[in-house]
């Protein structure tokens, strides 16, 4: 095998599986550390640095990180060895955003003298105040096109206000636009060349996936209570709507489906089903966002595809659904017989698209057949330099951590763009790599592992959230929550660096490791070094580590990074502190920023 | 001493033994030797010996005197009854111990020290009772708890951590084993746990009194270079002199026929010892064989199962004592009464 390269800032990333699954790679375990000691404000301003809306994305985020948490992986000890649930991350950073102190003073600035170039930013949303975010500090003149009358995007109109307060929203939106950005409320853009000929020197398209599917089905256009998901959405959120008939069915499973069905039961909706063509294992629906609608009394009725809309009299009364059985995959349907279900209402929540029937095609950028926009996917530029897309306007519907990450990497382009250097010259990440010995068995994080479960947030009351639609569900951890919730975070950033030169194969690593991960092998091949390890590696997803030869017999000191705890107990055992604990912290350059400087320790 | 206690969490994958019992029930609690120290891996090597025997946890009795060595019983086992003796007295206990209940499977931990010094006497009546044991000698050839003295098993030239070198020759466990009569003689490394743990379960299996000499390098005392019980010089001047598979009794004996050095020695529970390779006119049951090469081998580290005899009776068969343990015996049998006692002293008239 060839020795790992742990000289390349990926290895240790990867290890941190919350961080490497993040888009923005956040770094979850020190923000996670941050608020275990009480420093709120520091754990907020590190999220920002990544994520730029931790208040929003602790309520809202789609949680890459959570699925990838190396505690998800491991049997509890006091369980009976039933896998445990991954760290409440996300839950942690609205504790961070909840608890942070005045932030004013350690926001960007923008200088007051300007570069003198001008960006022009398509949209509030996420992707494009993050744009705005990283390139007013740096004296860009930032300048956003917004439909609406507020900011916000996505994030105002398509998340009801019962999971993402208003004020919340506003605080992290004003937070960029008070350095400064000039915002053009209630200007829809109706013409790309009509922003591109006030000669901006770069232009950002964040306008998102604006427009809802529709479903052409009999009846669909003799009723007006049949409605697109996220244009109902978008209409509660302004206030003009605040009705809805008692009987309402949403068709679709997604995550627009459940804000959709849970506003319908705050506007009267009694019986409120949500209708899936599969069976639950194929809904795309977060599970969390699920079980909070079926809390509120949402009936999920699977295997119903949708026939006809019924109208009697001019009047929608009910709906036609073919009862479909699925073949194990959930590929092959047949239909078992066909139902009536009644409804006064229909909330369409299929999916959504892109659209941009505003740009003209004859400005140099290119759109395939599916009228998506040719843009590259390092640099998010368009067949035409100094015109950028990202977030959800970029490749279709993803999720803000995305728009945010995809804004980072647009502002960098944009600034190449307008300083001058190539846009596919990319920064290269660094990282430092810190030892945290701070005596004979003495670390300087908390490296004992806890047994305690997953911390279930607290709602409000059922009748206390159906009496106002603003009313905020979740309650947030209480001190308590987040005082167990963060011993349970691993510090995967706390990383095994090992110097082959100084071991002298006494085993001692190997024989303290809890979850066996440590192995000293012949060398080999990959296939055969694997198959000797002290316990089997049973993820192929995780790395595993090779160490040069070791000095006395030549042999590898192998680890498999799967299951890993970061107790340190391997480096505390070393006579010889070829183990050491080091933390690992991931060195981002953002737009305008010197790309970082990689300083290690381990050889 | 560490900073935590290890983790209870473990790898989903581990494989239970015929009790359904992990390696994990099996350890002890925290070692506080030096990061390093063989013992610890020679504790990891009993845990697993033990746990690949199904031995269960209340069926052992870990005994031990004093010494580093004779701190690591607390570090195995946890569920097993444990007696940390006077120094050197550990053998001594054991027979005790052995003598009153013979079902137990009885393991005594020992040092250099505790062994081939103040205790060396207690050493060679157990051997010469062929009390059925296993007697593992940690073997650092240094006082590591008094702060690196030379031990009674330093080799001559042996260079303590200050550079003196020692004069005195030392006294070999295993040709003191094999002089007086022991009926199972090993050698192993603690860096070598491939070879050790087979050797270890063969011990516990063996009928009679098994002592295994285990080199067992003292990272703190001596590990330099000049020492000859270092992990580097001990890996250099390694030799195998004889390799052993361990087959249970439920095991599958596979039969080789015609292999030069293939020779299967049956225990006493039915498990087999199965020699893979041996030295060309070498003959794991003639004790002056094996003698014989330890001289030709002066210098260097002749390990793996050198002699075993299973014909031997132990201490008990010799005795003719009772099977059960004497605790279970009813009293009336155990003290049969001051008339009973009359009748015998009638006899000796």
């Amino acid at each position: 095998m060839n020795p790992s390269d742990v000289g390349n800032p990926d290895y240790f990333h990867k290890v941190v599986d919350c961080q490497w699954a993040c888009p923005a790679h956040t770094n979850v375990p020190e923000y996670i550390r941050l608020i275990a000691q009480g420093r709120y404000t520091d754990a907020y301003m590190l999220n920002r640095q990544s994520n730029v809306f931790p208040a929003i994305l602790g309520r809202t985020c789609d949680r890459p990180c959570e699925p990838a948490c190396r505690r998800g992986r491991l049997p509890s000890p006091t369980d009976n060895g039933a896998i445990e649930k991954p760290v409440a991350i996300c839950r942690l950073k609205r504790v961070a955003a909840d608890h942070r102190g005045d932030i004013s003073a350690l926001l960007p600035k923008a200088p007051a003298k300007k570069n003198g170039k001008r960006v022009a930013c398509i949209g509030a949303g996420p992707a494009s105040l993050t744009v705005a975010n990283d390139l007013m500090p740096h004296g860009y003149s930032v300048t956003i096109f917004e439909k609406y009358d507020k900011p916000g995007g996505l994030m105002r109109t398509n998340i009801p206000s019962f999971r993402l307060p208003e004020q919340v929203l506003a605080d992290e939106t004003d937070a960029i636009l008070n350095m400064g950005v000039e915002i053009r409320y209630n200007s829809p853009v109706e013409s790309l060349r009509s922003v591109l000929d006030e000669g901006y020197d770069a232009v950002f398209v964040g306008s998102g996936a604006p427009r809802g599917k529709d479903l052409e089905l009999p009846g669909r256009r003799d009723t007006d209570r049949i409605h697109i998901g996220i244009d109902w959405l978008g209409s509660l959120a302004f206030g003009h709507t605040d009705s809805i008939g008692e009987n309402v069915l949403i068709i679709g499973v997604g995550n627009t489906a459940m804000d959709c069905c849970r506003s319908s039961r705050r506007l009267g909706g009694k019986s409120v089903k949500v209708m899936a063509r599969r069976p639950r294992a194929f809904f795309k629906a977060s599970p969390w966002e699920l079980e909070d609608a079926e809390e509120e009394g949402i009936d999920i009725v699977i295997n119903h595809a949708p026939k006809r809309f019924v109208i009697e009299d001019g009047k929608l009364t009910g709906m036609e659904f073919d009862r479909l059985e699925w073949d194990a995959e959930a590929k092959k349907s047949t239909i078992i017989d066909t139902v009536i279900l009644p409804c006064d209402d229909v909330i369409l929540a299929i999916g959504q698209d892109n659209a941009f029937p505003w740009v003209e095609r004859d400005l140099g950028i290119e759109f395939d057949k599916w009228g998506m926009p040719a843009v590259d996917e390092k640099t998010f530029q368009s067949t035409r330099p100094g015109v950028f897309f990202g977030g959800d306007a970029a490749w279709g519907p993803k999720n803000i951590i995305w728009a945010v990450e995809h804004g980072h990497q647009a502002a960098i382009s944009i600034d190449h763009h307008c300083q001058g250097i190539p846009v596919t010259e990319r920064p290269a990440r660094g990282m430092n790599l810190i030892s945290q010995k701070m005596g004979i068995s003495e670390w300087s994080y908390h490296n004992d592992y806890n047994p305690a479960h997953r911390q279930k947030m607290k709602h409000v009351d059922l009748v206390q959230r159906f009496e106002d639609l603003h009313v905020e569900v979740e309650l947030g951890f209480t001190a308590e929550q987040t005082a167990r919730e963060v011993q349970r975070c691993l510090n995967c950033d706390m990383e095994t660096a090992f110097v082959a030169a100084k071991c002298i194969e006494c085993d001692a690593c190997i024989d303290i490791c809890p979850l066996s991960c440590l192995t000293i092998a012949a060398d080999g091949p990959e296939e055969l070094v694997r198959a000797n390890l002290s316990a089997p590696a049973i993820n192929p997803e995780q790395e595993l580590f090779a160490s040069k030869p070791l000095p006395q017999t030549g042999r590898l000191m192998l680890k498999d990074e799967d299951l890993c705890v970061h107790c340190g107990l391997c480096a505390e055992r070393c006579p010889t502190a070829a183990w050491d604990m080091q933390k690992f912290e991931l060195l981002i350059s953002y737009a305008g920023t010197p790309a970082p400087t990689t300083s290690c320790a381990a050889a | 001493m560490p900073s935590i206690v290890k983790p209870l969490v473990s790898h989903p994958s581990l494989s239970r033994n015929e009790l359904g019992l992990t390696i994990r029930d099996y350890e002890g609690s925290m070692s506080t030797l030096c990061a390093g120290c063989g013992h610890d891996s020679i504790t990891a090597a009993i845990t697993r010996a033990l746990w690949e025997l199904s031995t269960p946890p209340h069926m052992l009795a870990k005994l031990s005197g004093i010494g580093c060595s004779s701190k690591t019983p607390t570090y195995f086992v946890g569920g097993a009854h444990g007696f940390n003796s006077a120094h050197g007295r550990m053998p001594a206990i054991a027979t005790g111990a052995n003598a009153a209940n013979r079902e137990l499977t009885y393991l005594g931990v020992s040092g250099d020290g505790d062994s081939l010094s103040i205790g060396i006497g207690h050493l060679c009546h157990a051997m010469r009772r062929n009390l059925n044991m296993l007697y593992v000698i940690e073997n650092n050839g240094v006082y590591g708890l008094t702060k690196g003295q030379f031990s009674a098993s330093s080799d001559v030239g042996s260079k303590s951590k200050k550079g003196e070198a020692n004069k005195m020759s030392p006294i070999d466990p295993v040709q003191l084993a094999l002089s007086l009569g022991a009926t199972f003689v090993a050698r192993s490394f603690s860096g070598d746990k491939q070879q050790l743990v087979p050797i270890l379960k063969a011990g516990l299996s063996h009928r009679g009194f098994a002592i295994v000499d285990v080199i067992s390098p003292c990272v703190t005392f001596n590990d330099h270079e000049g020492s000859t019980k270092s992990y580097k010089y001990t890996r250099g001047k390694h030799l195998v002199a004889t390799e052993s598979d361990f087959v249970p009794p439920s095991g599958e004996i596979v039969a080789e026929i015609g292999q030069v050095g293939q020779t299967n020695v049956t225990m006493h529970d039915g498990s087999v010892l199965r020699f893979t390779r041996v030295p060309e006119n070498y003959d794991v049951s003639d004790r002056q064989a094996a003698l014989k090469y330890l001289r030709e081998h002066q210098g260097e580290v002749v390990t793996g199962v050198l002699f075993v005899d299973e014909s031997v009776p132990e201490m008990h068969e010799m005795n003719n004592t009772p099977q059960a343990p004497l605790g279970s015996l009813p009293f009336e049998k155990l003290c049969p009464g001051s008339g009973e006692l009359a009748k015998l002293m009638e006899d000796f008239r």
